[in-house]
This record gives structure tokens, C-alpha cells and sequence, in this order.
């Protein structure tokens, strides 16, 4: 078993209503920020998990996304990165 | 009947519900999130709050309880179960009700009466309403913005499982101004409005009050 560091990314679906994203849009054009389009607000997860190997703990993150992290009715996820943990 | 009000930590309106459960001329008790089985209830109420702070996303973490494996049985054996806005969102993120609640359209917590129209008498919870009722109570949440995809949308609309709907502006920007659905069977509500802050005048409205008198309309089911 080796350490690993997955970075996993959740993002609200394209096309659905982000009101966050909106507000930050919004906030950006009133501090006079110029050419500002749409913005999207997700969160980024660092998890820290034991596995034979990046493929294996890959396999795993993709299961966790799916029973918990994301909810696929809104968001979509991406799995950033799987590297050893420092 | 027995009414067990589940608790999790962070669940703010078990005592409302208590209260309306009892009111109402019922057994009710609380149930810890921790426990394993529900004490022998007939009907079971995720009430409203904070589940475990809304991390991650409002009741996905709730829906790992170990209480919840014991609503779920019971709810799959047809047994009533009323989500009441962050129980709605638990019944959700469980999948006993299909679509999420996501942040509000303002994104402002709205805390406020709204005005709500019965469109289903098919469940244990509404079938002392006639249907089209119009009832004032209380909303007070962040994410109650009903969504799901279209052909679900449709499925509900089609199915007669809307089961409330907001008058006027809705304080959430829901689709189709769904403020509560029911499953297929009928025996889970979830509902983002909370009746149990309207069972007396005194509360500004006793609209409520009847979604609590179980006995009655679980015989009418029956």
C-alpha cells in the first residue's frame, strides 16, 4: 500500500442556474474588474488514501464522487490529480 | 400512532414537531440519528435544521445515519415518512424522493410565510385537505430550490406527485414552483414549507394542523 493525494473537483452542471456564480460575476464587475463572463462556483476536495496504485485509487475517488462527493442530479466531477502524498 | 422525530445533531424543529405530533393526539418520541431501529413508530419525521452543519451539501451526510437505514426499510415497506425541509433534503439525497434542493435563486436565506396550494390528497399527510386548499405557513431555509431534470419533472407532473405547490412568487426560484413531492407509493412527503410552525392560531396559522392527523387518513389509505 502506498500513500496517494487525489485532488477531486465538483462543479454545478452546466446550463443549471448557479446564483453563486452570479454573485461572484456581479461582485468582480462592481470592484471594476472589466471583460468578466460567467463565473461557476465548485469545490475542490484533497484526499489523502492508501492504494496499491494511482489507477486503483482513481478507481476508488470515481466510487467515492458517485456514492457521496458529488450529487448527480446537479453536479458533475472530475478527478484532478492522483499523485504520492508528500 | 406512534410518531417517532428523528434527531440529528443540528436538527433545530424536532421540538415543533414533537409538539405538533403530539397535539395531534399522538405517541411521539424522539429517535437519536445513532440509533438502529425507530422504537416500533407507525410514522417517522426527519424534521428541519442543519444536519451534521449542511456540510458537503444539505443532507448528504444525514442520509449515512444509521437511523436512516431503519427510515429507509421503513418507508420501502410502505411505512408514512414526512421530510420537512431539511428532512426533505435528507429523503432526497437518501434517492426515497427523486431531484435535490439547491441554493435558493436570491441566494438569501428566506424566512418568511408563503402561501401554499394542495395538489395531492394521495398520501397519509394531505388526505385531510381537499384538494386546491390554499394554506399559509411558514418557509425559513437556504436551499430549497426544487430541481430535477425535465422528463423527471414531467414524470412527477404526469404522476400526480406534486403534492404542494407556491402561490404567487415562490421564496425559492423551485421548478415548477414545487414546494413538496411524494414517492411513487405515496407514503413519503418531503415538503421545503414547515407545517409543524403552523398548528395552532396562536403561531399565526393552524394550517398545518391537519397534515398531522395521521390516524385518520391512514385509515383512508387503507
Amino acid at each position: 500500500m502506498t500513500p496517494f493525494l487525489g485532488r477531486v473537483r465538483v462543479m454545478p452542471r452546466a446550463g443549471l442556474l448557479d446564483p453563486q456564480g452570479h454573485a461572484v460575476a456581479h461582485a468582480l464587475a462592481a470592484l471594476g474588474f472589466a471583460g468578466v463572463g460567467d463565473v461557476h462556483v465548485g469545490r475542490t476536495l484533497e484526499i489523502r488514501l492508501d492504494g496499491e496504485n494511482a489507477e486503483q485509487v482513481r478507481g476508488r475517488l470515481r466510487e467515492m464522487c458517485e456514492r457521496l462527493i458529488a450529487n448527480p442530479v446537479t453536479e458533475d466531477f472530475t478527478i484532478d490529480a492522483v499523485e504520492a502524498a508528500p | 400512532m406512534k410518531v417517532a422525530v428523528v434527531r440529528f445533531p443540528g436538527s433545530n424543529c424536532d421540538a415543533d414537531a414533537l409538539h405538533a405530533a403530539r397535539l395531534a393526539g399522538h405517541a411521539a418520541e424522539f429517535v437519536w440519528h445513532r440509533e438502529t431501529g425507530l422504537g416500533g413508530a407507525d410514522v417517522v419525521v426527519l424534521p428541519g435544521g442543519f444536519s451534521y452543519g449542511d456540510y458537503l451539501r444539505p443532507g448528504a451526510i444525514a442520509r449515512f445515519s444509521p437511523v436512516m437505514q431503519a427510515v429507509i426499510a421503513h418507508a420501502r415497506m410502505g411505512g408514512p415518512v414526512i421530510g420537512i425541509c431539511n428532512g426533505f433534503q435528507i429523503l432526497c439525497e437518501a434517492h426515497l424522493l427523486p431531484g435535490q434542493l439547491v441554493r435558493n435563486a436570491g441566494l438569501a436565506f428566506v424566512c418568511r410565510e408563503v402561501t401554499i396550494r394542495v395538489e395531492s390528497t394521495a398520501t397519509p399527510f394531505t388526505a385531510r385537505y381537499a384538494a386546491g386548499q390554499i394554506l399559509r405557513m411558514p418557509v425559513a431555509h437556504g436551499d430549497g430550490r426544487f430541481v430535477a431534470d425535465e422528463p423527471t419533472l414531467d414524470r412527477l407532473e404526469d404522476e400526480g406527485r406534486v403534492v404542494f405547490r407556491y402561490v404567487g412568487s415562490g421564496p425559492n426560484g423551485a421548478l415548477r414552483d414545487i414546494a413538496g413531492i411524494r414517492n411513487e407509493a405515496g407514503n413519503v412527503l418531503g415538503m421545503m414549507p414547515h407545517p409543524e410552525r403552523a398548528v395552532e392560531p396562536l403561531l399565526g396559522s393552524a394550517d398545518g394542523a391537519p397534515l398531522f392527523g395521521f390516524a385518520a387518513a391512514l385509515a383512508v389509505i387503507a
